[in-house]
């Protein structure tokens, strides 16, 4: 069991009427990278944020199924979504740094996640430099660490964002296309940190770019209209698919 | 998983803590809310019971009687409508085509930036400075005499800023990407307003525009000294009894009239011209509400 970080059974979910998720059923293994590809409009997004249940925010959204996330079923009614999303982590399309300085954004969690006299300076000094280093910013950054984050490269702000997410100590990164505003040399950046932080963290990246998904992920989940339609090692399904719609996909032939 | 594993996101006392405090947070927001909601519902109820046996039809189509003490508030009513009619007829289009040149064209430069911070400090001019304006300008240097004109100038002076205000407001909340799409095929930057800005900020404007609507009807200072008068009998059931030239009553002068400069007024005349009053704003707020609302329907995005 404890291989699997995040496993879902039979999950579906309706936008009002609209089924964006069908009898999706996939185990993610854990401190491996996992690519989620498909199409536009699959339901990637929806299913990647059904793991810290972001989702409910909106209100006409229903889930039906299972989703346990380690090893612990994530719609029973004891979750406490504080707890949830602070071991689960979420990076965005476009990097969102918060209009503060480095610094702050990098503490921001852990002011969240306590109380304010619980919080000594070294510490937090402590945890900035930990994060910096492990998001390979720190050299880049230690001497600016008061300047404004929104001021920084796109690559920088992506890699901050992450870092963002590490003092809370997630066990799960949810990545939704987060290349995807940056240039080749950002995205290779990014994928070099991943590669650096897959072991440590369970990483599962939403990622349109084919070359992307065969250069990062260790397995792979291809979806087709909210239905998961194959699920493998990344360079079997890359070499050898065993459905011809992934075939068709991953040669460029729609999507 | 046979063995019940302890819930690893189970809610922590501090978790707990905060969600608490989420709910007290909550129930703070609300509470003001309500303080807001309820004392407008009381007033409102309050004025409608206390109306109740005045109000009729016959209330609204005759002429005060008696020295304002029986008979209804045609005169006043027709006159407000004469009022705010043509003080947004001035005052909506130069305030909503100057507000578009400056969103649109002019350069962002000193000149234009003292234009604007004037018009916000326009905006917060008490109203009876207005009516000394209105007083000087329309009523004894323009010689228009104390009339339905010099009166609706000064309310549409009045209204002015502010309808330039929320409307450059609204056309600032169009992307600026629908604008560059525009540019991009060739288009001059009136085919962009006229397009793209104008049919995507409309509902905006039009919100700001209706606010002053209830504003010009409600404000006596202005027309006081510029056209209103305490009384005056005007043909019943004609629409066009009023000449512009003519002075005129007003529901809000009215109003001050009846609840405190005439004696022995019957109890509930003063409540229903004030639900009038009331009744009259949020009529013409429920129609643009409706126009609103159609408008958007039609919007993309
Ligand atoms: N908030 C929402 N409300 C209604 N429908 C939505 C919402 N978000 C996504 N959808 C729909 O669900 C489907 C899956 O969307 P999404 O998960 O964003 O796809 P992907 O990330 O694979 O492009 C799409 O058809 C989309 O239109
Ligand atoms: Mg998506």
């Amino acid at each position: 069991m404890n291989h699997f970080s995040i496993t879902t059974r039979d999950l579906n979910l309706w936008y009002a009427k609209f089924q964006a998720l069908k009898n999706v059923t996939v185990n993610i293994p854990q401190g491996k990278i996992t690519g989620l590809i498909g199409p536009s409009g699959c339901g990637k997004t929806t299913l990647l944020r059904c793991f810290n249940r972001i989702n409910e925010r909106f209100g006409y959204v229903t889930t039906t199924g299972e989703i346990t996330v380690l090893g612990q079923n994530i719609l029973a009614p004891d979750v406490s979504l504080i707890e949830l999303r602070k071991h689960v982590g979420m990076v965005f399309q476009r990097p969102n740094p918060l209009p503060i300085s480095i610094y702050e954004n990098v503490v921001f969690g852990l002011r969240i996640h306590s109380e304010r006299r619980d919080l000594r300076k070294s510490e937090l000094d402590d945890a900035v430099e930990k994060a910096l280093r492990e998001v390979l910013l720190w050299d880049d950054l230690k001497d600016r660490l008061q300047h404004r984050a929104t001021g920084l490269q796109l690559e920088q702000q992506q890699k901050l964002c992450i870092a963002r997410l590490l003092p809370l100590k997630p066990q799960i990164i949810l990545m939704d296309e987060p290349c995807s505003a940056l240039d080749t040399a950002g995205t290779l950046g990014i994928e070099e940190l991943m590669r650096a932080l897959a072991g440590h963290y369970t990483i599962v990246i939403v990622t349109h770019n084919m070359g992307q998904a065969r250069r990062v992920s260790d397995e792979c989940v291809f979806m087709l209209m909210g239905e998961v339609v194959e699920h493998a090692k990344t360079t079997d399904l890359f070499l050898t698919p065993k459905d011809p719609r992934t075939a068709d996909y991953i040669e460029g032939r729609y999507g | 998983m046979n063995a019940p594993t302890p819930n690893i996101f189970a809610a922590t006392p501090l978790a707990r803590k905060k969600q608490r405090r989420e709910q007290l947070a909550r129930a703070v927001f609300f509470t003001m809310a309500l303080l807001l909601v309820v004392p407008l519902v009381l007033i409102v109820t309050y004025l409608v019971v206390q109306a109740w046996p005045v109000l009729s039809w016959e209330f609204l189509t005759t002429n005060p009687k008696r020295g304002m003490r029986a008979g209804g508030i045609w005169s006043a009513l027709l006159g407000t409508f004469y009022l705010v009619g043509f003080s947004l007829l001035v005052a909506a289009p130069i305030g909503i085509l100057a507000a578009v040149y400056l969103n649109e064209y002019a350069k962002d430069n000193w000149f234009t930036r003292i234009v604007n911070l004037a018009v916000i400090n326009l905006a917060a001019v008490p109203s009876i400075v207005h009516a000394l304006f209105g007083l000087g300008a329309f009523v004894i240097f323009f010689g228009l005499g104390k009339s339905i004109l010099a009166a609706s100038l000064t309310l549409a002076i009045m209204t002015m800023p502010v309808i330039i205000a929320s409307t450059k407001e609204a056309l600032a909340a169009v992307p600026q990407s629908f604008r560059e799409a525009c540019w991009n095929v060739g288009a001059t930057r009136w085919q962009t307003i006229r397009h793209v800005v104008l049919p995507n900020s409309i509902s905006g404007i039009l919100t700001g525009v209706i606010l002053q609507v209830s504003r010009a009807a409600g404000e006596t200072a202005p027309i006081m000294f510029t056209g209103a008068v305490f009384f005056k009998a005007i043909e019943e059931g004609n629409l066009f009894a009023y000449g512009l030239r003519d002075q005129c009553m007003a529901l809000s002068m009215h109003l001050f009239t009846i609840s405190t400069q005439v004696p022995d007024v019957p109890h509930g005349l003063p409540f229903a011209t004030a639900v009038v009053l009331l009744g009259t704003v949020l009529f013409i707020n429920a129609l643009a509400i409706i126009l609103r609302v159609w408008l958007r329907s039609r919007k993309k995005w």
